[in-house]
């Protein structure tokens, strides 16, 4: 019994002397195997304890476990004082410049029009519209004579047209986004809210203010007591959302064949009067034309280019840089995400 | 509508203090856009006066007529100056810019030594002075009362602000001086001087004398409901227009021609009725007003040989075509240097046979720009004897009478509005006097009966049928300012709806997953070349385009039917631009001309087409699919300081569609295809539920060669609205138990797709397979068989797998591999 004391004493002072000698962590790991792990001395002289008689076997126990106590103890004291070290030393040996340039990928970026189109489209969700978009190849039907713009009306001409061959096809590309309002009335009932945006068309030669393939917003709100009031609160709501909430807008008379009344819609914007789009009451010929009763309802509607917006609220001078699709003026943008 | 300020003053009272601004904020207020506003004298400064030819010289040693000119410009000694033009003489009057005066264009006058004699100033032409583009020789005042010295500018009426206004189709009374200044005086508040009609039409009636009068009629009356023809005798064709007369047609725009045209022109500004002035000596027989039918061709004004059409609305005579009504003169019936007598034309033709007459022979002139907005029916009678008395002060010519045919009186329109229809409308308040002033002013007779007004129209405003037609009249009348601003009240979508469609969402994640992993968004223009479409080699549906009509160039006149050529297009851009490697990406539409479509007949716009008629009108839109297709070209991670960069891949493009068709929670399968623009051994097609909805791989090196772009440029394209919504997701439950890995290597020959293995594997692994995963593939040289190391796991669900177990799994697997696709098991 005391020369196994004795034994015990032997082995947990080689254990001591064996961490104390440990320099760092890795052969503080060595240790750990030849003098605290599962095959260490201690570990078998634990094993051994089911041969000894067993009314020796409790005060043995009793003996192994405190000297196995101060061996994890020295050990696991020994590791916090080499690894404190480690730290202080290797890890500022193992420093590296993350000042240096980290751009392996390729930067991605969404198109301006699309984050914009996307925050107007959101912005109007909020107030309960829904989103609707439709074909860029449209029936004239639907782009021009539900809109109250008859076959031989100047209006038709005022908008150059893309005409798709063979011209019988009655079809075209559509020159704004309203045959969607169209199509929308002609499916559903009021009350009416929603926005279209989406890619139009007009035959008008690229320079740095037109494109003949452009982009529109349009709202359309048809609902009972729906009057032109609404359609100016509607208009500063917008403009204060997209420009600043200190940004005012007018509207003057114009003429739109699908309004009546009709208005151009200008907002004030760095000092000067910016055109916007058109906007008016619904035309009760078009409200007419979709089966809408216009005893009991009214409405109004409004259509902007999203080019222009963009060009003014991002201070962009020239179409070209919207369409020729180069990266280095969309990364500008990012995805949108603030 | 370009407006000389002198020409309103004769029909605006002006208030004093009135200023160029404040007609143009007026203008705005009422809804016309003002496009500018000039003033030639503006362009004038320094001295230039009037001055009276008192001797001329000769200069002969050169090479052109020179003029050494004595001039009394009211001043203490004759004045002498050099002069080009030999348009004068002894006693004429002249504009003479002095030395220190700039003409337009920053032309300082001095005096200087030229052709041997000293110049002091200049005589000038109308070009000069920038009010007219005529440069025959220098202005020669005809008023010979004008004294000499007196500023030239004042004398001829140049310093003159002309305001240009945009008339919208709705406003076709605004396209007259007459029309646009009644608008005014409305929008200034003051009143408006009109032209006393009766007293106009019997000054005329006075003058008459005995003579032959050229008769008329209206054969077809849906062309014209009424026509004019005053008869002129003993015309002087030759008298000079008068001053005034052509400088307000230069400055409204139009050219001075001769003093029969000019006049007509001249009363057209100015009260918005189109006249011609046929020389009755070619007249045979009556004047009529008629469809072309039988007659083939005309040859008009412009010198143009038309061929008609049997529609096209004619003036002709027993034999012949005379116009194109409304439209066009023809050229043998115009008034000549000898012409004696004019028939003069005035009718209110029909605005749809005119609009259709323009567009047929692509021929928009003012008279048919004016008759297809409408005119008034009214004018015919005023316009034509305003303009038979400008013909006899100023042309000497005779009056003989006048024949006349109308078909229907002008009926009087009476619409019922009342102030609380119209209040309703805007959103504002309007008392019925204010309705009452504001559509007196516009023209119409008010009577109230009740609560309601009884408002006659005018006959010059076709446009004022319905309530918002008045409601638009009073509301900017008073101002679209006073009409308050509220938003209306938030509420939920109808219907259910709510937020984004399923498809609008998922064209926005894939947009931005696209962009998040470093492609950039571009919008091309769907518009392709005929060499395009060759270029890239469509077959199938993809080559078959829609064509534009009339497309903004030659070159591209068809419609994309895939997203790829816009996009390579874009990519060869950027790199031709200095970019090194570009990856790029668009959502967009894409038109296939695959479907035998209906075409819409006429349909009315009355009331709502019945379900069938917008079935067929929905059927006649081609269907255009949602794609969304991208590019790579170049590296696809770059190279720095951290070494090497990769080019990127066809793996590149396929991990792309991958993700973007697992985002969708749909499954797919993957095929070796053969599909241009695609390499014909690296093309990979995307098949949900067996169906094709996207390839990928390496651009044809033909097509990247063609393209200058980098070799193993790589793409895809995918069909955003063809991949199936899917349900809901039915969660697993995470297993926590541990997960046992087995490895096996198996040979198959090279013509056994991987895809096939692993479903064998899957497929023989059972489903304690959590997932496989090929971690090595090679084939050494020469060999036909293909090595193929796949990893796969186990899992329970509820123990422990034991060794045994698993290693059964894998032979399972294995065998199951063996036998679909002929493989030997290595380990």
């Amino acid at each position: 019994m005391s020369s196994m004391n004795t034994d015990i004493e032997a082995i947990k002072s080689a254990a001591l002397q064996a961490i104390a000698a440990a320099k760092n962590l890795d052969e503080l790991k060595e240790v750990k195997v030849s003098h605290v792990g599962d095959r260490s001395p201690i570990a078998r002289a634990n094993q051994g304890l089911g041969q000894i008689p067993a009314e020796e076997r409790a005060a043995m126990g009793k003996v192994i476990g405190t000297a196995r106590a101060d061996i994890n103890q020295s050990f696991v004291d020994r590791e916090k004082v080499l690894t404190a070290d480690r730290d202080s030393k290797v890890l500022i040996e193992e420093r590296v410049d993350v000042t240096l340039p980290v751009n392996r990928n390729m930067k991605g970026a969404l198109h301006p029009l699309t984050i914009l189109s996307n925050e107007i489209s959101d912005l109007f969700i909020g107030m309960g519209y829904t989103v609707q978009e439709g074909p860029e190849m449209e029936s004239s039907w639907l782009n021009f004579d539900a809109l109250n713009i008859p076959a031989d009306h100047p209006a038709r001409t005022m908008q150059d047209t893309f005409f798709i061959e063979p011209v019988s096809s009655g079809l075209v590309m559509r020159t704004h986004t309203s045959p969607v309002q169209i199509r929308t009335m002609l499916e559903n009932e009021p009350p009416i809210y929603v926005i279209c945006p989406g890619r139009t068309y007009r035959a008008d030669e690229l320079d740095a203010t037109h494109t003949p393939v452009f982009n529109q917003v349009e709202g359309l709100v048809i609902d009972k007591g729906i009057t032109m009031a609404h359609l100016k609160g509607t208009l500063d709501h917008f403009a204060a959302k997209i420009f600043g909430a200190e940004v005012t807008t007018r509207i003057r008379p114009s003429f739109f064949p699908f309004t009546e009344p009709s208005a151009e819609v200008d907002f004030f914007y760095n000092g000067r009067w910016v055109e916007w789009g058109g906007c008016g009451m619904v035309n009760p010929k078009v409200l007419q034309a979709c089966g809408i009763d216009t005893d009991v309802y009214s409405g109004f509607a409004f259509g902007m280019g999203l080019e222009r917006t963009l060009m003014v609220r991002h201070g962009i001078t020239d179409m070209h840089d919207i369409v020729e699709g180069d990266v280095r003026f969309s990364r500008q943008f990012g995805t949108g995400a603030r | 509508m370009k407006l000389p300020l002198s020409w309103l003053a004769e029909f605006v009272a002006f208030p004093k203090g009135i200023n160029v601004e404040k007609i143009v904020a007026a203008f705005v207020k009422v809804g016309f856009e003002v496009e500018g506003v000039e003033n030639p004298a503006d362009n004038i400064k320094g001295p230039l006066v009037v001055g009276r030819v008192k001797e001329i010289e000769e200069l002969t040693e050169y090479k052109k007529p020179i003029r050494y000119v004595g001039l009394d410009c009211g001043e203490k000694s004759t004045r002498y100056v050099i002069c080009g033009a030999t348009n004068f003489s002894v006693g004429d009057l002249v504009v003479v810019a002095l030395p220190g005066a700039i003409l337009p264009g920053g032309f300082a006058i001095s005096a200087r030594e030229t052709y041997g004699k000293t110049s002091n100033g200049m005589i000038c032409s109308a070009r000069e002075l920038g009010i007219s583009d005529d440069h025959n020789g220098i202005i020669v005042l005809q008023n010979k009362s004008i004294k000499v010295g007196s500023p030239a500018l004042d004398v001829m009426g140049v310093n003159d602000p002309i305001i240009d206004i945009a008339v919208n189709p709705d406003r076709g009374y605004a396209m007259s001086v007459r029309g646009a200044a009644r608008e005014l005086a409305m929008a200034l508040g003051v009143e408006f001087k009109d032209v006393n009609s009766k007293a106009l039409v019997n000054s005329l009636e006075k003058k008459k004398k005995r003579g032959k009068v050229t008769p008329v009629l209206i054969a077809d009356k849906t062309g014209a409901d009424r026509i004019y023809l005053r008869s002129l005798q003993d015309v002087n064709p030759l008298s000079p227009t008068p001053e005034w007369m052509a400088r307000r047609l230069t400055q409204a725009g139009m050219r001075p021609i001769s003093v029969a045209v000019d006049v007509t022109n001249y009363v057209m500004l100015e009260m918005g009725q189109p006249l011609h002035a046929f020389d009755s000596g070619k007249i045979s027989g009556t004047l009529r007003v008629q469809r072309a039918g039988k007659v083939k061709e005309i040859v008009t004004l412009d010198n143009q040989k038309r061929k008609l059409d049997p529609k096209d609305l004619l003036i002709a005579d027993d034999k012949k075509p005379l116009a194109l009504a409304g439209t066009m003169g023809g050229l043998d019936s115009e008034v000549t240097e000898f012409t004696v007598g004019i028939a003069l034309e005035a009718a209110h033709f029909d605005a749809k046979a005119i609009a259709q007459n323009s567009r047929r022979h692509i021929l928009s002139s003012e008279a048919s720009r004016r008759f297809e907005r409408g005119v008034d029916p009214q004018l015919a009678e005023l316009a034509s004897a305003r303009a038979a008395l400008l013909l006899i002060e100023y042309a000497g010519a005779k009056y003989v009478g006048t024949a006349s045919k109308v078909i229907a009186p002008i009926k009087k329109r009476t619409v019922k509005v009342s102030a609380q229809e119209i209040s309703n409308l805007i959103g504002c308040n309007y008392s019925d006097k204010e309705v009452q002033l504001a559509l007196t002013k516009v023209g119409c007779n008010l009577k109230k009966v009740g609560k309601v007004w009884n408002v006659t129209v005018p006959t010059w405003r076709p446009d004022l049928n319905l309530l918002s037609d008045f409601a638009e009249e009073v509301a900017r009348f008073y101002g679209y300012d006073r009409i308050p601003s509220i938003l209306p009240a938030v509420k939920p979508a109808p219907s259910g709806a709510s937020g984004l469609t399923p498809i609008q969402q998922r064209k926005r994640a894939m947009a931005l997953s696209l962009a998040n992993k470093g492609l950039v968004e571009v919008h091309n223009y769907p518009f392709v070349s005929a060499a395009q479409m060759e270029l890239f080699g469509f077959t199938g549906d993809r080559a078959k385009t829609f064509r534009i009509a009339n497309p903004m160039s030659e070159e591209a006149p068809l419609l994309r039917t895939h997203l790829t050529p816009g996009l390579l297009a874009t990519a060869a851009r950027n790199l031709a631009r200095g970019e090194t490697s570009v990856a790029l990406f668009e959502t967009g539409l894409v038109f296939r001309n695959t479907e035998k479509l209906p075409s819409v007949a006429n349909i009315e716009t009355a009331k709502k087409p019945s379900p069938a008629q917008i079935k067929k009108i929905y059927e006649s839109v081609p269907k255009q699919a949602l794609h969304i297709g991208g590019v790579i070209a170049g590296d696809f991670v770059s190279s720095g300081w951290w070494g090497k960069g990769r080019k990127a891949d066809w793996l590149d493009c396929l991990s792309l569609v991958e993700d973007l068709i697992t985002a969708t929670g749909n499954s797919f399968t993957v095929h070796n295809v053969e599909l241009a623009p695609w390499h014909p051994g690296r093309c990979a097609e995307f098949r949900v539920n067996g169906k094709p909805i996207a390839h990928a791989g390496e651009i044809h090196p033909r097509i990247s060669a063609a393209l200058s772009l980098p070799e193993r440029t790589v793409a895809f394209a995918l069909i955003v609205d063809g991949i199936p919504f899917s349900a809901p997701v039915k969660a697993e439950p995470v297993v926590t138990m541990p997960a046992a890995i087995q490895d096996i290597s198996l040979f198959v020959n090279q013509d056994v797709a991987a895809s096939e293995v692993e479903a064998a594997l899957v497929s023989g692994a059972g489903e304690l397979l959590e997932s496989i995963q090929l971690f090595d593939r090679f084939q050494k040289p020469g060999e036909d068989q293909v090595s193929l190391a796949f990893s796969l796991v186990f899992r329970a669900p509820d123990r422990t797998l034991t060794s045994d177990e698993v290693s059964a799994l894998r032979q399972a697997a294995g065998a199951a591999a063996e036998k679909a696709c002929k493989a030997t098991i290595r380990s």
